[in-house]
């Protein structure tokens, strides 16, 4: 997906300014509440008309002011996930899936609804009416009633901050299958830095109506390390534990973690925060922390006031937080071979 | 024994003729403005806005004697549009049909844009961007979501369309057979002398009507209540 905004509205006092061009498939548009993100996906949709500007989308104009081009929302072509699911009360749940697919032009239509309940899981929901659903239920028919309009973009505007944690974990892998099977394009909003980590590999960040930076994921977390409680948040996914001693221990690169919050599942995401990495020089013979790494640091750098180190373990990666003190007394510097330990409870499990 | 004249029998069909025929005729256009004044800003809102409500405010003679003026023989629209036609509105039913429509139309049309106004604008925003033109999501979300609201207005103009009085005499007559309802039968056996019996007869048949639609209006609440 190509895309390219330069668009100008000004609401009241608000100002939104958007200059940018951008490439991928995995986008996230990031930035606090009230920023206008909503507001610039509105534009790009179709649902607010900019003051002036060009949108280009894959090389298509769809809005032009200097000659009033300014194509309807229809025949955009670009599906909106929005915070609630916003589906139609008077239909069931098969009628509210079709009812974008039955509009989009037979030789669009790639995506189909069979093939859409299985990747969703919305086989014993089609009949049911949607006041009879779930809250993660409702959210996964709006995904797939968006999805199977099979638009050439999707534009996700905070789809998950309407449910709590736990649900939040459980559609996520939902989203993400759904856009990678059927390999839609897609342009993920919210103000949430985990969320557009997981869900994103390139982020637009947005302030005040303006736009402050185009960059890799990795480099927004790292921006974002000193003013997060948390710190730096490491997000690891593993696979296929096994457990030792009854506590659950799962493969990571050519190493192992022991990881109290694991348990049987064959798949899990876990967060660790930066500041409970402690980093070693030498081995200690005995310690608590049940796990032991053996690392390489790869990178040093600042981060507000303090320094972030990551930490390469075999393929994997890992970023530690420590103050310029300690970086000195344990001379860290880039390529040394240095022992990080965990503990085993230090990891938190999402979803 | 209560026994109806054939003008009574007349009377009593032709409020129901009336009073369907305004609703009936008023439907779309009700539907048209109060969407037009839900989710559209224009320029002229206000003044369409007033002059929607105003038949509200006025009261029916000064509404029906305005009628006069514009549908009558030497009046705007009488003069350039049903001439020419060779119609004649005044002093027949459909004269009551128009009367009963304009009084009528507030009361619609403020029923169906408080049916309109629930609508999650989000509903809408979705149905566009799955692929909707602006009729098909007029047609496929907010008619059958707005619906409640136009069958409440419905029933509301059919009610009030039962009971037009003021503006009804001034431009349909009170013709027995041919204009006359039953608000007017009432006034005329009110108004001679040993007519009370008759009066309070029709009165009985208008509250049996009014109670029925009430009952109907109820009903189908309901129905629409459980799928909206």
């Amino acid at each position: 997906m190509k895309l390219s905004m330069g668009i100008h509205k000004q609401f009241g006092a608000f100002q939104l300014d958007a200059d940018f061009d951008l490439e991928g498939n995995r986008i996230g548009l990031f930035g606090p509440s009230g920023s206008g993100k909503s507001t610039l996906m509105g534009v790009l949709a179709g649902l607010h008309r900019p003051d002036q500007g060009v949108i280009l989308l894959d090389g298509e104009t769809i809005f032009d002011s200097r000659n009033g081009m300014n194509l309807a929302v229809p025949h955009r072509r670009i599906g909106m996930v929005f915070q609630r699911p916003h589906l139609f009360p008077h239909m069931s749940v098969k009628r509210n899936l079709l009812y974008g697919y039955r509009r989009c032009p037979q030789q669009n239509r790639t995506i189909k609804l069979d093939s859409l309940i299985s990747v969703l899981q919305l086989g014993q929901l089609l009949n049911r009416g949607v006041g009879n659903l779930s809250g993660g239920e409702r959210q996964r028919v709006a995904i797939g009633r968006a999805v199977l309009s099979n638009p050439r973009l999707l534009i996700m505007d905070e789809p998950l901050s309407g449910l709590d944690d736990n649900l939040k974990y459980q559609i996520i892998p939902f989203l993400k299958n759904a856009c990678e099977v059927f390999g839609i394009p897609y342009l993920f909003i919210s103000h949430s830095l985990i969320e557009t980590r997981i869900m994103t590999e390139k982020v637009l960040t947005l302030d005040r109506g303006q736009i402050t930076g185009l960059m890799t994921v990795e480099e927004l977390a790292r921006i974002h390390m000193g003013d997060h409680a948390a710190n730096y948040i490491n997000l690891l996914k593993l696979r296929r534990p096994h457990r030792i001693h009854g506590l659950p221990v799962y493969k990571w690169g050519d190493q192992q973690l022991l990881i109290s919050a694991g348990d049987d599942q064959p798949e899990a995401l876990f967060e660790l925060s930066s500041s409970e990495i402690i980093l070693c020089k030498r081995h200690p013979e005995a310690i608590s922390a049940r796990n032991l790494l053996n690392c390489r640091v790869s990178d040093v750098f600042e981060t507000g006031g303090r320094l972030g180190v990551e930490l390469e373990c075999g393929r994997e990666h890992l970023i530690a937080e420590i103050v310029r003190q300690s970086a000195e007394d344990l001379g860290i510097k880039k390529g040394i071979k240095i022992y990080a330990a965990i503990k085993a409870t230090a990891f938190r499990r999402l979803g | 024994m209560l026994s109806f004249t054939p003008a009574d029998y007349s009377a009593i069909l032709l409020s129901v003729k009336v009073a369907t025929t305004a609703t009936v005729l008023s439907l779309p256009f009700g539907f048209a403005v109060a969407y037009l004044m839900t989710f559209h800003k224009f320029r002229g809102r206000i003044v369409l806005d007033g002059i929607v409500n105003l038949p509200l405010t006025l009261p029916p003679v000064v509404v029906g004697y305005l009628l006069l003026l514009l549908l009558g023989r030497h009046g705007w629209i009488g003069r350039t549009i049903l001439q020419p036609l060779g119609l004649e509105l005044i002093f027949t039913w459909k004269a009551a049909v128009i009367a009963t429509a304009v009084v009528g139309f507030p009361l619609m049309v403020r029923s169906m844009r408080i049916g309109m106004e629930m609508i999650d604008r989000g509903l809408i925003q979705a149905s566009r961007t799955l692929g909707a033109g602006w009729l098909d999501t007029v047609i496929t979300v907010i008619l059958p979501l707005s619906l409640r609201g136009i069958i409440a207005g419905s029933v509301l103009m059919f009610a009030r369309g039962l009971g037009e009085f003021g503006a009804t005499i001034i431009v349909a007559g009170n013709i027995p057979g041919v204009t006359q309802t039953i608000p007017l039968a009432i006034y005329e056996y009110v108004s001679s002398p040993g007519g009370d019996f008759m009066a309070i007869a029709l009165c009985s048949v208008s509250i049996t009507i009014s109670v029925a639609v009430l009952i109907f209006h109820e009903w189908i609440g309901r129905r629409t209540g459980r799928v909206v």
